[in-house]
């Protein structure tokens, strides 16, 4: 498994060679640094850390200087932790675009953006009652029933209702790279990825 | 728009489509693909509006034919479009004419801008 962090830039079109319009989202991904190297012994998992965006100086806390120290950079925004036992990394190694190629398929993970509180019809994807006439007043986009009566007497746990939605992490997974932009660290998938513009991606494949 | 966005745009936008707006009539050739053949259709009327910037800029196009209004809407930068002909420039006030819509017969002219 590779692993890239970046952020979200916007969508735009690509037309392909056929003259399809392809819509693309724009992710400013890498360089990442491998910050640390874990090992079963030591930290209980194989694994290698990647840290991605830089931090003014104001904000560096002593801590993270110090381990940020080893790797040779400065205090980073983000760190994710890449286990894959196929992949050796040393610590301070420079990771870039360059681990993808066009046209391979790769996983997005994101959070999603907030929608506050939300009926169960977007929540969850329920019906509605269906009909807006044959007198129906106001239950258009109501639950239903949520259980039997006396028996079980209580609601089940986990039944789906309405409440807060979205701001979840969400994976969006087998989005085609179009394009990447070495020089630039710019990278095109197609279709639309969870999240605000601006907001932290990780691209994993 | 990002200016990265921009950037990577600025490349693959066309320069060579005439500049119209709203209100102006417009034969756009669209090339369509007939079992292996390919050959230019034409779509005429008014260019009711233009949507977006950049590479998804789209822009609607509405016509009568056989007494049915037709509205279609087609990316600018697409190259499936050879050519756009600028037939009239019209005199409108705004730059989306939805009004069109509710008109017809005489009153669905637009007048020429000269």
């Amino acid at each position: 498994m590779q692993r890239l962090i970046g952020k979200k830039i916007g969508m735009t079109s690509v037309f392909n060679t056929e003259g399809n319009n392809i819509p693309c989202t724009v992710i400013e991904a890498g360089p990442c640094v491998v910050t640390q190297v874990k090992t079963k012994e030591k930290e209980g998992v194989n694994a290698f850390q990647l840290a991605w965006g830089d931090k003014k100086e104001k904000h560096w806390k002593k801590t993270e200087v110090g381990h940020f120290k080893a790797s040779g950079s400065t205090p980073k925004k983000v760190t994710v932790d890449v286990r894959d036992p196929r992949i050796e990394r040393k610590v301070g190694e420079v990771i870039d675009s360059t681990v993808f190629n066009e046209g391979e398929y790769v996983d997005v993970i994101a959070n999603s953006k907030g929608k506050g509180f939300q009926g169960v019809v977007k929540r969850h994807g329920f019906a509605g009652v269906g009909e807006s006439t044959h007198g129906q007043h106001n239950r258009l986009r109501a639950p239903g029933s949520i259980g039997a009566c006396s028996t079980p007497s209580r609601v089940f746990k986990g039944t789906r209702m309405a409440g807060r939605t979205g701001n979840n992490r969400v994976k969006v997974i087998n989005l085609e790279i179009i394009k990447i932009y070495p020089d630039k660290n710019l990278i095109l998938v197609k279709g639309a990825v969870p999240g605000y513009n601006g907001t932290t991606v990780i691209l994993e494949k | 728009m990002s200016n990265i966005i921009k950037d990577l745009e600025i490349h693959q936008l066309r320069t060579d489509l005439p500049d119209f707006k709203a209100g102006d009539k417009v034969a756009v050739h669209y090339v369509i693909k007939e079992g292996n053949k390919e050959r230019p259709q034409i779509f005429q009327g008014d260019v009711i509006q233009r949507n977006g910037e950049g590479a998804t800029e789209t822009f609607t196009v509405r016509k009568i034919s056989n007494g049915v209004g037709v509205e279609r809407i087609f990316p600018v930068q697409s190259p499936k479009i050879a050519k756009i002909e600028l037939l009239k420039k019209g005199k409108v006030r705004r730059a989306k004419i939805f009004y069109l819509r509710g008109l017809t017969g005489k009153k669905a002219r637009i007048q020429e801008k000269i």
